[in-house]
This record gives structure tokens, C-alpha cells and sequence, in this order.
């Protein structure tokens, strides 16, 4: 290769020689598109690797029957292929008999609750993602006056976020001991853990508490973009602060709070770790606090192909989520320029 | 279209993380092979090996192994410690076993664990060349070992609940043998205007063993031998019913809905409980916890056996299928469960030894005065159902026996509800 005589290579590689400005413009335009794909081959091949094989595994096991033991020697034989058996067994609740036939699965079992989690997700995104908003914009607001500590009074706001989930849960899980400080204010006896409303607000709470930090951030992100002037236009046309906030601060913060929004309610119904150590999952009739996230890993100890099938679903429910958000509040978080456009006409 | 596509992938890549999840646990069980039943173990088979168990607690590991490598200088034994959570341990062990992963020699096995292994053949078992002399062990402790009528693994140690009480509030009357006479003796803790008894009610595999308790006290059976449920008794009827009259009356407070081990222990401690039953290991804390009434009072705390049938805990070692060197592996077995080693076992961690000799051993039971009270719990405790299926078995008694518990479900209805589950957990739920 070394001794290449330049004419050659030429002529092997027609373009190469010739001066950039005389390559046409659709030439030109071809080769960045294949450096660009060229340049993102190790994001893709990673990405197939660690997101893509999981994926398609996932779903490949979620058509396979959980192994079951052979009754003469007590071996367990793999499942094989039960094309949609795994997701009736969710969606549908039914349970394999002894004949090989399918009744509704038994109270107690972990099917028979799936209905019930999906209740509990949602329950537990609306109210948290509301509850979060209301709170974030009213924190976003004060922190966005000039006042002092305002520096002090941001790094405190932060705290609760910067604080692990898992200590977040075992720090509220003292609070709503039985003998703890909630039951002492409060001045009562509420059994935080096990009672049906009960557990399932000591969750909210506790989600508000963390996550409403992360909201006020994102949030006051989007009021730091609005330029003062267009307020100061509206005194002088003698707005008053509520027409100013419905009329201005609303308005130019949609494309930030949508955003928030979304963000926070994706997170909210992947929820696992906090209802799983504050309350195990429990209250009520023992799965007043299971999300979807919690009965996939219940799930996952007595069957993974049956557990396959769960995640498969929960995440064909998140996704259905993401895109209605993204269709109907024109959330901008693909980075569409026209979309991006739209919005800023719409306000 | 474009758009739509590339929104598509937005919302697929934020709702990504939980499918991921089970996808990384794996699949796949299939036999391995190395399982030689010949009459003589191949002198291949020895070497260094690796015994894995949950959290050392106690700091007892680096003693055991000094123990070990002073008696088999040749073939030292590595110990690796997990976490302290059952969960977590099972998880691991079933990771290693589903790589065929030899680095796994011996492992640790929850009583309730080995009927699953064993399933799987992730386990070695037992027999010809790796038969064990069992007769020594107290033989309720054996059966947690057996599978199919064949032993999968070697008992380590064992465990079974007994009855704490305040000795200074019952005063001259007789403790308690069974739960009616135990909640006959409720007034007293009414008139001291605390709570009467409690055990492990929250939903976790603690109210398993309770319930579990509660119906072999009354002398029904959860399952029979072949695993089918024998809940539609009066006797099983009776075992719940008992428990859930508890919590209606208040001689089961109804924060102890929320109790596992620790809170309850905490409670009893704080003088809050007339009984309570736990597992042995709350003796010794009880007695020195700076909070607990027992540290002013020594005399106030009682034991005394379980007032009925106790449910069975404890550990079993067991030979791992993928392990190249079995034959060490079987003489740390057979090592673990000689006198000295069981002796030394309850010593430094208090753990029950499973050796019937040993709790009439008067050098043990003078400096551990409960080892009688739980031998007379051991000689009736009974174990927890034996099925490949637990995870799939606990679960449905768990949410069923909580459900009649808050008086959410009545009892027919639970125990009913129960036995369809547990069916239908072992047909594969």
C-alpha cells in the first residue's frame, strides 16, 4: 500500500482527487450521511448490545412457558412455545389446571393483582405528577426572584432530590412507624403501612416530597427563558400579577412543562423502589401499594418467562403513555424544529 | 412519517428500563452433567473449594476456615459471603447455577430453597458415593433435605420459634402450651392495659411461618406429602380463625399487621406484649439491649417452648451440580455436621445445631439455657410445604392469610381462595 502510486488510488476512488468545490451538492451531501452513520456505528452496535439483545430476549422468553416439573422423575422440563399464554395469564387471568385447561387464576395469586398494580401505577403517576407540578411551580416562581439567599434557599430546595430513594423510603418509613412522628403531629393512630388509603398516601407524600425538587429545577429552567421585558410591556399596558401569570408565565413555560411533565410521569409509573421498601408493596388486602414494577420482580422469583411477559406489558403501557404525551401536548423532546416552531407560534 | 417514527423512538427509549430488567436475569435451566453415582468419588474431584452463605454476622467465617484448613492443609476452603437478604442470597446462587458456574461449590440452602434446586438438578445428589450417615439428625431437620425420596443436601443448621413472656406479669400461673390457653391468659395483659400477643404478621415470609403455625397448632396441615393443599379441614378452619379473632378483639394489637421480626422484638422488649414468639436468635439481645425491659429486670423475661407446632427454619449445605471438586465438597459436608464443628457453630453464631445428641449435651445446655425449650419446640415443629413452586406456594399464603387477617376476606373465603392458589401455583401458576 505504501507504494500506491497516486494516479491510482484516483482512479479507484473517483471524488477523493477532485476539489471540494467542484463535487456536486447531492455528492457531498451522501458522504456526510455515510461519515455520520459511520460515526454513530459504536453508539449503535453498543445500544444492540445492551438495550436491543435484552429487548428481543425479553420478548422471545415472553412466548415461552415457564419450565414445569415432570411429576415421575420431579425434573424440571422446559416450557417450550405457548404463543400468548403468558400474557391471557396477565391480562386475562387465567390459570393453567392440572388437565392443562385455564380457569381464573385464585385470589392470592400474583395474576389475580395485575389489574389491581395497573390501578396502583396510575394512581400513584396522576396524583404524584399533580401534586409535583403544583408544588414545582410554586417553588420555581420563588426561587426565580431576585431576593437574598436565593442561593441558599436553591441548595436547600435541592436537598430531598440529592438524597438516594432508598434513604428517602427507610427516612419516611420511620416517619410513619407506628409510634412516629406522623402519628405523634397528627395526634392519632393511623397504621401507615397497612391501612388501604392510608399506605397508599404515605407513598404520595414521600414521592412529592423527593421529586418535587426535580420539577421546580426543570421548571425554573423554562422561567429563566422568558425574557423580563414582556412583563414589563404588561405593566405598562397594567396587567395585573394574576393576568400576567395566566397570560405570559403559563403560556412561555409550556414547552418546559410539558417536558417536566413527561419526564416525571414516565418516571412515575416505572415506580419500584420507594413503595417497595416503604411499605413492601403492601396495605389494604396486601397489595394496596404493588406497582407494575413490583409484581414483574415478585414475578420474576417463581417464573422468568412469565415475568417476560409482565415487563413486555408494562412497557408496551409506559410506551403508549410516552407517545400520546408527545402527540397531543407536543412535548419536545424528539427535537423537531417544525414541532419546536408550532409551539412557539401557538403562544 | 419520519416524525412519527422518530417519536415513536423518543417514548421507546424513556420506557425502556423495565423490560430490560428480566431480560438481564436470564433464562435457561437445563441439567448439567457430572453427576456420577458410582460406588467411589474420582481423586479428581478434590481440591480447593468455595462455600457460599449469607451474611457473616457474626465474624465466625475466618474461625471455620482456620478450623477447615488445619484439617484438610491440602484442599483450603474459600468463603464467600452474601448479602443478608434470603431474596438476594436465592438470586445469586440461582446466577450461577443458570452459567453452570463452578465457582460455586457448596451453597448455603434456605430450608424452603432446596426442593427448588434440586428440581432443577442444579444440585448433587446424595447418593451412592455421596451418601451421608444421617441417623445422628433430628429428624424433622432431615426431611427439609429430601427431595423425591432422595437427599440433596447435608443439614447445617436448624432453627425453630419459641415463646418469650413476661414471667414477672404471669406470675404463679402456669406458661402457656397452646394458643387457647395462651389467649385465656389475655386479662392479665388487659389489666396492665398492654398488648397480649403477637408474632410476625406482616406480608413477608414471616406470616408463612405463622400462619403455617397456626394451623399445625390446631392440628391441621397446610399441604400433605405430595404438595396438594389440605386447607378445607375444621382443624386448618380453626388454626386461622384463631389468629383472626386475635385481631378482632385486640389480644393481637392491630399495629402488629405491620410487624416483622424486628419490630416485634422491639415491641416485646419496650413492654408493650405479654407473649411473643421469634426465632432463638432474640434471646440474647432481649436480655442486653439497653432498651429492653430484661436489662433492668432479668427476671421479668421468660421462655418457654412454642405453644404448639412451631414452623421449621434454618440452613442446609448442598453440592453444587457444576462444582469440580465434589469430593472435597462432601467432606466439608460431613465435617460440618460432626460434634465439634455443630458445637462451635452454636457458640460463636447461635446457630441450633442440628445434631439430636447435642441438646442434652450438659456442657451446651448449662451455658444455653434455651436449648431445651427449642429442642421441645424442634421436636414438634413442622416444615414449611416442600415444593419446587415455594416462591409461587408463600406467595399465595401470604396475600390470602393478610386478607383474613384485616378482615378483608372471611376465613372460608381465604383458606378456600388458598388452596386454589397453591394448586395452581404448582401447575405452574
Amino acid at each position: 500500500m505504501t507504494t500506491a502510486d497516486p494516479t491510482t488510488a484516483i482512479a479507484t476512488s473517483p471524488g477523493d482527487g477532485r476539489r471540494p468545490g467542484r463535487d456536486s451538492l447531492d455528492a457531498n451531501r451522501r458522504r456526510e450521511v455515510r461519515n455520520a452513520y459511520l460515526l454513530l456505528l459504536p453508539t449503535i452496535v453498543v445500544m444492540a448490545v445492551v438495550v436491543g439483545y435484552p429487548i428481543i430476549l425479553s420478548v422471545f422468553n415472553s412466548f415461552q412457558a415457564d419450565s414445569h416439573i415432570d411429576p415421575n422423575t420431579g425434573f424440571a422440563v422446559t416450557g417450550g412455545f405457548v404463543g400468548l399464554e403468558n400474557y391471557t395469564h396477565w391480562l386475562l387471568q387465567q390459570c393453567a389446571t392440572a388437565t392443562g385447561t385455564h380457569v381464573a387464576c385464585a385470589s392470592g395469586t400474583l395474576a389475580a393483582s395485575f389489574w389491581n398494580s395497573v390501578f396502583v401505577t396510575f394512581f400513584f403517576a396522576v396524583v404524584t405528577v399533580v401534586l409535583e407540578t403544583i408544588f414545582g411551580l410554586w417553588m420555581a416562581i420563588i426561587m426565580n426572584r431576585n431576593f437574598r439567599g436565593r442561593g441558599i434557599l436553591r441548595a436547600a430546595v435541592l436537598v430531598p432530590w440529592a438524597i438516594p430513594t432508598a434513604v428517602t423510603a427507610k427516612l419516611w418509613y420511620f416517619i410513619f412507624a407506628n409510634g412516629g412522628i406522623a402519628n405523634t403531629i397528627l395526634n392519632a393512630n393511623i397504621i401507615w403501612g397497612s391501612d388501604l388509603w392510608a399506605s397508599r398516601f404515605a407513598i404520595v407524600i414521600a414521592d412529592t416530597w423527593k421529586t418535587t425538587p426535580f420539577m421546580a429545577l426543570l421548571i425554573l429552567a423554562g422561567l429563566q427563558l422568558i425574557p423580563e421585558d414582556v412583563y414589563e410591556a404588561a405593566r405598562m399596558d397594567g396587567a395585573t400579577t394574576v393576568q400576567q401569570f395566566f397570560r405570559i408565565t403559563l403560556p412561555l413555560l409550556r414547552p418546559a412543562l410539558v417536558v417536566a411533565i413527561l419526564f416525571r410521569t414516565l418516571d412515575a409509573l416505572r415506580m419500584y423502589d420507594l413503595p417497595q421498601i416503604l411499605t413492601g408493596g403492601g396495605g389494604g388486602r396486601g397489595d394496596a401499594t404493588t406497582t407494575l414494577s413490583i409484581l414483574v420482580v415478585d414475578q420474576v422469583k417463581s417464573g422468568l418467562n412469565s415475568a417476560s411477559a409482565l415487563s413486555t406489558i408494562t412497557f408496551i403501557i409506559i410506551f403508549v403513555v410516552a407517545f400520546i404525551f408527545i402527540r397531543l401536548l407536543g412535548a419536545n423532546i424528539t427535537g423537531s424544529e417544525k414541532k419546536a416552531r408550532k409551539v412557539a407560534k401557538e403562544v | 412519517m419520519r416524525k412519527a417514527m422518530r417519536v415513536a423512538a423518543a417514548g421507546a427509549t424513556l420506557a425502556l428500563t423495565t423490560i430490560g430488567l428480566v431480560a438481564c436475569s436470564s433464562t435457561s435451566s437445563s441439567p448439567g452433567g457430572g453427576s456420577s453415582s458410582g460406588t467411589k468419588i474420582d481423586s479428581s474431584q478434590y481440591g480447593p473449594i468455595t462455600v457460599v452463605q449469607g451474611k457473616d454476622n457474626n465474624g465466625t467465617l475466618p474461625l471455620l476456615k482456620a478450623m477447615w484448613d488445619k484439617a484438610y492443609p491440602k484442599t483450603p476452603v474459600t468463603f464467600k459471603q452474601q448479602s443478608d437478604q434470603a431474596d438476594q442470597q436465592l438470586q445469586d446462587d440461582l446466577l450461577h447455577f443458570q452459567q453452570k458456574s463452578s465457582d460455586y461449590d457448596v451453597i448455603s440452602s434456605d430450608v424452603v430453597w432446596t426442593q427448588q434446586l434440586a428440581s432443577n438438578q442444579y444440585l448433587q445428589p446424595l447418593t451412592g458415593a455421596y451418601k451421608l450417615d444421617q441417623s445422628a439428625i433430628v429428624p424433622a431437620v432431615l426431611a427439609t433435605s429430601m427431595y423425591h425420596n432422595v437427599q440433596y443436601a447435608a443439614p447445617q443448621a436448624t432453627d425453630s420459634q419459641i415463646l418469650y413472656y413476661r414471667k414477672d406479669l404471669l406470675g404463679s400461673k402456669p406458661v402457656p402450651t397452646t394458643f387457647a390457653e395462651l389467649f385465656a391468659d389475655c386479662s392479665i395483659a388487659k389489666a396492665k392495659n398492654i398488648g397480649c400477643y403477637t408474632g410476625q404478621f406482616a406480608k413477608y415470609e414471616g406470616l408463612t411461618v405463622n400462619f403455617s403455625e397456626a394451623v399445625n397448632s390446631a392440628g391441621g396441615t397446610v399441604v400433605d406429602a405430595s404438595g396438594k393443599p389440605t386447607l378445607n379441614t375444621p382443624q386448618a378452619k380453626q388454626g386461622l380463625q384463631t389468629l383472626v379473632t386475635a385481631f378482632k378483639n385486640g389480644d393481637i394489637p392491630a399495629d402488629a399487621i405491620t410487624f416483622q421480626e424486628e419490630q416485634g422484638r422491639a415491641a416485646f422488649e419496650s413492654g408493650k406484649y405479654l407473649f411473643y414468639t421469634n426465632w432463638p436468635y432474640a434471646y440474647s439481645l432481649t436480655q442486653n439491649d439497653p432498651t429492653s425491659f430484661a436489662k433492668k429486670k432479668p427476671s421479668a423475661l421468660g421462655i418457654a417452648g412454642f405453644p404448639g407446632k412451631s414452623s421449621l427454619g434454618g440452613h442446609n449445605w448442598a453440592i453444587s451440580n457444576y462444582s469440580k471438586h465434589k469430593g472435597t465438597a462432601l467432606q466439608f459436608l460431613k465435617w460440618f455436621q460432626s460434634p465439634a464443628v455443630q458445637k462451635f457453630a452454636i457458640e460463636k453464631s447461635s446457630a441450633a445445631p442440628v445434631l439430636s445428641s447435642l441438646y442434652s449435651d450438659s456442657t451446651l445446655t448449662g451455658k444455653y439455657k434455651y436449648l431445651p425449650t427449642l429442642k421441645a419446640s424442634l421436636d414438634n415443629a413442622v416444615a414449611r410445604p416442600a415444593t419446587p413452586y415455594y416462591q409461587a406456594v408463600t406467595t399465595a399464603i401470604q396475600n390470602n392469610a393478610y386478607a383474613a387477617l384485616k378482615g378483608s376476606k372471611t376465613v372460608d373465603a381465604a383458606l378456600s381462595d388458598m388452596s386454589t392458589a397453591i394448586t395452581q401455583a404448582a401447575n405452574g401458576g
